[in-house]
């Protein structure tokens, strides 16, 4: 009995509070027609957000991945003082929030920033424009390959390792042939949670972008100018691409989770 | 090909691995590194292959000093407890690591798998993965592995450790029949003493990161150079400070000349051994080791009054020994 | 490693470098104007409710995903983590298309403190959930069973027994969970109405200051929100050193 209300209670929770309201964003989207609804997402301003939130997406998650291979080998196979430090260090865009870090890049990069007026000085535009928006959201993702990495990492052992070496390994073929394949579940999950923290940065994007239509949108940027445009069904239409992506991810992550277990 | 080791020293921190070690492994011969866990012969193989650097020393391997060359350079084949599989790659592919790592032709490749996997009676799991394998013969794959790059020297450390007790046994015989074989110069570690003695021509008694003994498997037990070998190799008593081994006590119902008298405690049959534990004169206890025949002649039995009398002690005075035969 | 400090150790650097540009009294001035404050209670109040009603929702839904069996389980399970997965701007869309002037409830929540706390409970409830569904995966049915057969009602061993084992769990998941609510941003943007004084949170405000140029207030509130978060991610680091202790 009591069992039964635990089951109802928690699925009434979950469903007022996620199931229904994304099945209702995907109905609203829907309600005027497929045909409307492709039209919301192929104007040129939504096709430059997709391209340029795919640009950034491509950019910054190799560039997380190869450094959260190579921070997670630091951390786990290296002894050195400041290794916690650096630890929480790499958590710290769990603990700051997106708006906090836009604020952030711009007191560096911006204009009269710290780094500011040496990189206007050669032409190289941070605050609205396309890198410092990368530079968000390199920022935001940083931590998921490392987080991954590591404990698969710790589990391996350094025993493959070492017998790769007695058989004549260099370092290097040592961990292209040895280490990388024994850790690419973890890597590959890592890899799927910053794609999807990637995809969905908004605040700090938010701050540094200037919101410049068809210059620096993103795509996320797209749904909150098409709502305060009073263009609702085009926000939902742009929201409706970016909850696909999350759904897609979030089969990902089903899929590999396993894996990364055995 | 030799090996050599010269006043080799490794520190942990305040704690000292090996002190100032040396000794010689003869080419083709098959020595074990014994001694009880944390006595240093896990390092001294490891220094050995390459694997950790000595803070002092030399090591020398065919006659070359190989202490600065870095391990995948010197040739040295090694088995480590739990396999160190490559887990991700077939059976064949564990084995032909080495060889692709060098870069050797195809054909060559698959060929000298063959022979290996057929040498150690693996050919048929070619395909597998280790996780589908049995520990044994896990094991078997890594030293097939090992042997495929044809190194000068093999080195296993405590390769049938993580083995159920049959399979250590079978994999024992198995190792001398591949020595034999292959005629390597091969290196174990072990803390077994029982497998040491069957396995080794050569043991290297290691304790505390110091070499107390080196010698033929029958060296160590007949003429142990201190207390500790002994002690370690093959069962021992005390009566008063002399040692003894239990089946060289003779036991007899009447008195005898240079015997003890004592009173018997319990007897325990071991299949052909009985084991007879007794107290003696002074509430001394001793266990005696004798035969089924001579227990069921003297129907050897708890409360029992009997004599003992060794027929052989060994003293250490310091670290000399004195043996006395009677 | 470059990389990290260009990236992120430098900028939040220079952010509390800024803060306290006019001195401490500037920064002191900054924070303590009344919308300011308003903005910071705001935050402040409605995470500390959502860390309340998390704990317990998270854990019961934690309980029945691992204790009960249900047709869809696996569905229901992979829905906890929507709310990683799905961009924050789109959560708030989609809360507003339920509970939104239009939504089909007739429930209007819009531009209402309420919609802080919905928006806040969306992000932050796969924490708890997934802080306890390990442990509760692990968890010795023997000991309850031992309880039981001493005596011990449900009710009785719940509260006893798994509750303690869960406890550093639950209030890791809560820590994490409230980290992330104080800096929430992008959901609360349009469901919220950013009303000064009424429906502002803190976050939202900094954004308002930095579009209007009064980066120095930005950063000085900034400032506080980050010693919160860094507070609280300590304090759970603590209670993981604690609880290896005790296991070990």
């Amino acid at each position: 009995m009591g069992r039964l209300a635990a089951r109802g209670v928690a699925l009434s929770y979950l469903a007022l509070l996620v199931g229904v309201p994304v099945g209702l964003v995907f109905y609203r989207a829907f309600e005027k027609g497929a045909g409307h609804l492709w039209e919301s997402i192929s104007t040129p301003e939504a096709q430059h957000a997709f391209w340029l939130t795919c640009v950034m997406v491509a950019i910054a998650v190799p560039l997380n991945t190869v450094f959260g291979v190579l921070c997670g080998l630091v951390l786990v196979r290296q002894r050195f003082r400041g290794r916690a430090l650096l630890s929480a260090a790499i958590d710290l865009p769990f603990a700051v929030s997106p708006v906090v870090i836009g604020l952030a890049l711009i007191l560096v990069y911006g204009n009269r920033g710290w780094l500011g007026g040496w990189l206007t000085d050669h032409g190289i535009q941070v605050i609205f424009a396309p890198l410092g928006m990368v530079l968000a959201t390199i920022f935001v993702s940083l931590p998921f390959v490392v987080r991954e990495v590591v404990p698969v990492l710790r589990e391996l052992g350094t025993d493959q390792e070492q017998a790769a070496t007695t058989l004549g390994a260099t370092p290097l073929q040592s961990f292209l042939r040895i280490t990388l394949p024994a850790i690419r579940w973890g890597v590959a999950y890592g890899v799927v949670l910053t794609t999807a923290r990637a995809l969905g940065e908004f605040g700090a994007v938010s701050v540094v972008s200037g919101k410049l239509a068809g210059r620096t949108e993103t795509l996320t940027l797209q749904v909150e100018e098409r709502f305060q445009a009073f263009d609702v069904t085009g926000a939902y239409a742009a929201a409706v691409v970016l909850a696909l992506m999350a759904l897609v991810t979030l089969l990902a992550m089903n899929a590999i989770k396993p894996k990364e277990a055995s | 090909m030799s090996i050599r080791v010269e006043g080799v020293s490794k520190r942990y921190g305040a704690f000292v691995a090996l002190d100032d070690v040396s000794l010689e492994v003869p080419a083709g011969s098959l020595t074990a590194l014994l001694g009880p866990s944390g006595g240093g012969k896990s390092t001294l193989l490891r220094v050995v292959a390459g694997l950790e650097q000595p803070g002092a020393g030399r090591v020398l391997i065919g006659g070359a000093d190989a202490t600065a060359t870095p391990a995948r350079q010197r040739g040295v084949g090694f088995v480590f407890q739990h396999y160190a599989a490559f887990k991700h790659m077939t059976v064949r592919d564990n084995v032909a690591f080495g060889l692709k790592i060098r870069k050797r032709p195809k054909a060559e490749v698959r060929e000298r798998v063959g022979e290996l996997l057929a040498l150690v009676q693996l050919d048929g799991f070619a395909e597998r993965y280790p996780s589908q394998l049995s520990g044994g013969q896990r094991q078997r794959m890594a030293l097939a592995r090992a042997l495929a790059v044809e190194p000068e020297v093999l080195l296993l450390d405590e390769p049938f450790g993580a083995l159920d007790a049959t399979v250590r046994k079978q994999l024992r015989a198995w190792l001398r029949r591949l020595h034999d074989e292959v005629e390597v110069t091969t290196v174990f570690v072990t803390h077994d003493q029982e497998e040491a003695m069957e396995v080794a021509e050569q043991i290297v008694v290691l304790n505390s990161g110091r070499v107390e003994q080196v010698g033929t498997p029958r060296d160590l037990y007949e003429r142990p150079a201190n207390e500790f070998v002994m002690s370690f190799i093959g069962p021992v008593d005390r009566l008063g400070e002399a040692w003894v081994r239990p089946h060289d006590v003779d036991i007899g119902i009447d008195p005898v000349g240079g015997g003890r008298e004592g009173m018997i405690d319990r007897v325990v049959h071991l299949g052909f051994e009985v084991r007879v534990e007794l107290t003696l004169e002074h509430g001394r206890s001793l266990w005696v080791q004798t035969t089924r025949e001579v227990a069921a002649e003297l129907e050897l039995a708890p409360g029992q009054i009997v004599w003992v009398r060794p027929q052989r002690t060994t003293s250490f005075n310091g670290s000399k020994r004195e043996g006395v035969t009677v | 490693m470059a990389y990290l400090s260009l990236i992120a150790l430098l900028p939040l650097a220079a952010v509390v470098a800024r803060s306290t540009e006019g001195g401490f009294a500037g920064f002191w001035k900054a924070v303590s104007n009344p919308q300011a404050v308003a903005a910071l209670k705001l935050t402040l109040i409605a995470s500390l409710v959502v860390v309340a009603i998390n704990a317990v929702a998270g854990t019961l839904i934690a309980w029945v995903l691992v204790r009960d069996e249900f047709r869809g389980k696996g569905v229901v399970n992979s829905l906890i983590d929507l709310p990683f997965a799905l961009p924050t701007i789109v959560a708030g869309l989609t809360l507003l298309a339920l509970y939104g002037p239009k939504g089909p409830l007739g429930v209007d929540l819009a531009f209402s403190r309420a919609a802080v706390v919905l928006a806040l409970l969306f992000v932050t409830l796969p924490f708890v959930v997934r802080a306890v569904q390990p442990l509760l995966l692990d968890l010795d049915r023997e000991t309850e069973e031992a309880a039981e057969s001493l005596g011990a009602t449900q009710p009785v061993v719940f509260r006893r027994i798994v509750l303690p084992t869960l406890m550093p769990a639950i209030l890791a998941g809560s820590g994490l969970g409230f980290a992330r609510a104080v800096g929430e941003f992008g959901s609360l943007v349009l469901l919220t109405g950013n009303i000064p004084f009424k429906t502002q949170a803190a976050s939202v405000l900094i954004f308002s200051q930095v579009e209007s140029g009064d980066v120095t207030g930005a950063a000085a509130v900034s400032v506080v929100l980050l010693l919160l978060s860094f507070v609280t991610l300590l304090g759970i680091g603590r209670l993981a050193q604690r609880t290896l202790r005790h296991d070990g």
